[in-house]
């Protein structure tokens, strides 16, 4: 079931397992504060762990991430601080974009975290852009976009890999194909099924991956970043994963899906495959694993209790960062 | 006793939703495009049918009635399917396209500003593009930047393009229906705010039109005239409410229509009262409120008291923060104080 990965070390190893766990539980407790009121609706990434930990486990402060709607994930794997996060869920002023953002728009410039976005497919031509900054700078960084089975029926992602293909750009198009996009069925809006075989009309490898598998992304990964740093371009990865969750938390997905389908993918769940691998190899013992999760749970009710006592941003900040200068 | 039948206080999702039924059943060259105005698309074999019926419920119950040829669930591909809306719409078709929120526009501003808006004087009038295009606009539910803007004064600019925002459940109804009729494009700004509203006149089953082009005075007054429009009219429904208990007699005209805009009902109403607070939740430069002011002091300037207000968001993208959006919108308050300000 999991790939062996020569050259993965047992620290990175237990990296990805604890971001994973990090993220699961950040999103459980964002969702209990949804459920509760204090939050509104928010795209959970429950289930989707392993695609961005796998991908961020190769990448570096300098290197770049660009996301969607659906984030959190992201925002955790590229090294985002979860108190800081919590508080702009929270709408506090020491939140990541000091609450004027929220949910959809997580950045941290520091962790080369260049933001969530809310509008499907629109962050796909800026990470290209940031790629293209790389290049002409003559740094050997990446730029990361991850984006949704959904959003690879925009025109935005079919023209930058053909940017990022004839200038040879070091961006990696992520796709986290987790068959749905909201209530749409990828097999309807996705002529022909595939995201990944739309690479080869732009001269790029295109690969499918286990997008539930930690270790598959983590290999997949590893060569597509590989080959951008090099100076050899852009790849196009399909990982084939699942939201466990409702599109947004209020809706219900069985109005679209079999329970039987939501078993299969929970069946292949990326913590307990990460688990599993981590005690077969004996990197850890359960009680090692035990700890790590206990550490992030007390990390994510610190996180709360740091959101919970922040300040609000005081009123003048509605006006400000509009611009850098005005007038 | 025949009581229940009487009143019709149905919500805006139910009064819309009650439209384009009757439209799609009047009219057999309507087609509806979108994501996910049914949802779950080709699962009908596996039992699953109209399992969104669009992200607010406006298009719920089309499908099964009118199937999947005439109710598409489209993939999210804005400048695809509503461009392939006004190319239907030039060749027979009166498609009614849903763009989800009004801040995905920029995805496909081409085909409407270009194509929709332009296709009849380009081609010296013998080609009618008689699209529909449906979005949600407004701030509230702190859905940050993206998510929360109005925008209809970006498409009032381009002449060619029909602009209207319903205000309470009877406007909305009547206006799809005049908007479907139309043989102009016409694009339908429903606010957030508005969707579970049961407020205003009652909603008749029958099909009746509210024509495009007409403000409405929704209150009678003397002393001082509040425009509104979509969301804002019920803002300035409330503000006259407070203006009246403080002696004041505010005159309240429901705008409903952004392009063509309903000057004689404005500089009318105004002309009577000799002062003006043009509430609207666009942003304010370059915009709606911005026309209003302009006809009235061009217009009316010798019948005003004091010079035209606007009560409008800061120039400034709408904020996240619970504490923050509360100050981007025009509040009740915020025309209360503006109203008193301009009477005293
Ligand atoms: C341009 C644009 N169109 C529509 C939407 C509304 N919307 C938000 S998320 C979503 C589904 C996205 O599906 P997918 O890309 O598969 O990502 P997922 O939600 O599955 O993570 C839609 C239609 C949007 N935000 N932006
Ligand atoms: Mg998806």
């Amino acid at each position: 079931m999991t790939t062996i990965t020569s050259e993965l070390t047992s620290e990175k190893a237990l990296w990805m397992f604890e971001t994973m766990i990090t993220i699961r539980r950040f999103e459980e407790q964002a969702r209990r504060e949804a459920d509760s009121g204090r939050l509104r609706g928010l795209h959970s990434s429950i289930g989707q762990e392993a695609v961005p930990t796998g991908v961020c486990a190769h990448l570096r402060d300098d290197d770049y991430v660009l996301g969607t709607h659906r984030s959190h994930h992201h925002c955790i794997a590229k090294g985002v601080d979860i108190r800081e996060m919590m508080a702009e869920l929270f709408g506090k002023a020491t939140g990541t974009n000091k609450g004027k953002g929220g949910t959809m728009h997580i950045a941290d410039i520091n962790k080369g975290m260049l933001g969530a976005n809310g509008v499907v497919g629109s962050n796909i031509p800026v990470a290209t852009g940031v790629a293209l900054a790389a290049k002409v700078q003559g740094k050997d960084s990446v730029s990361v976009v991850f984006f949704g089975d959904g959003a690879a029926n925009q025109g935005s992602l079919h023209e930058s890999m053909n940017l990022a293909s004839i200038w040879k750009l070091p961006v990696l198009f992520v796709c986290e194909n987790n068959r749905y996009a909201e209530s749409t069925p990828v097999e309807y809006a996705v002529a022909g099924t595939s995201v990944a075989n739309r690479a080869e009309g732009y001269a790029m490898p295109g690969v499918t991956v286990d997008g539930q598998s930690a270790l598959d992304m983590y290999e997949v990964a590893g060569e597509a970043v590989a080959r951008a740093r090099a100076g050899e371009g852009p790849t196009l990865i399909e990982a084939q994963t699942y939201r466990y969750m409702g599109h947004f938390g209020a809706d219900d997905p069985l109005s679209y899906r079999t329970p039987e389908e939501e078993q299969y993918y929970k069946d292949r769940d990326c913590v307990d495959r990460m688990k599993a691998y981590l005690l077969e190899t004996g990197t850890a013992t359960q009680e090692d694993l035990d700890a790590i999760d206990k550490e992030a749970v007390e990390a994510v009710a610190a996180a709360v209790k740091f959101a919970e006592e922040s300040p609000f941003p005081s009123p003048e900040e509605l006006t400000t960062d509009v611009y850098v200068s005005y007038r | 006793m025949v009581q229940a039948q009487a009143t019709r206080q149905i919500t805006y999702i139910h009064a819309v939703n009650e439209a384009i039924h009757q439209l799609m059943e009047e009219d057999s060259k309507i087609i509806v495009m979108g994501e996910d105005i049914a949802g779950a698309a080709g699962r009908a074999d596996q039992g699953f049918v109209d399992a969104w019926g669009g992200p607010l419920r406006l298009t719920k119950g089309l499908i099964q009635k009118f199937g999947e040829e005439r109710v598409r669930d489209t993939p999210i591909s804005e400048a695809g399917f509503i461009g392939a809306g006004v190319g239907a719409a030039a060749a027979g078709l009166r498609p009614l396209v849903d763009m989800m929120y009004v801040g995905f526009y920029g995805v496909c501003a081409d085909q409407i500003t270009n194509n929709a808006a332009k296709i009849h004087y380009m081609f010296g009038g013998k080609v009618n593009v008689p699209i529909t295009i449906m979005t949600n606009i407004g701030a509230g539910v702190n859905s940050a930047a993206q998510h929360s803007e109005s925008l209809y004064s970006i498409f009032a600019h381009f002449p060619g393009l029909k602009c209207v925002v319903p205000s309470d459940p009877y406007t909305a109804k009547g206006l799809y229906i005049s908007a479907l009729r139309d043989n102009d494009p016409v694009i339908i700004f429903n606010h957030k705010m508005l969707m579970g509203l049961r407020a205003g006149p009652e909603v008749p089953e029958r099909m009746y039109e509210v024509p495009i082009g007409k403000a409405n005075v929704s209150r009678k007054g003397s002393d001082i005239t509040l425009t509104g429009v979509g969301y804002m009219t019920q803002i300035c429904l409330q503000a006259a409410e407070e203006l009246a208990s403080l002696g004041y007699s505010a005159e309240v005209i429901d705008l409903l229509s952004v392009s063509p805009m309903d000057d004689e009902t404005i500089l009318e109403s105004v002309k009577k009262t000799r002062k003006i607070v043009i509430v609207d939740e666009d942003y304010p430069r370059c915009s709606f409120a911005s026309d209003v002011s302009a006809l009235v002091a061009e217009q009316a300037f010798d019948y005003l008291d004091a010079p035209p207000t606007r009560v409008t968001p800061p120039h400034s993208s709408v904020p996240y923060s619970t504490v923050l959006e509360p100050l981007f919108i025009p509040s009740k308050e915020k025309v209360v104080a503006a109203a008193i300000a301009v009477l005293e």
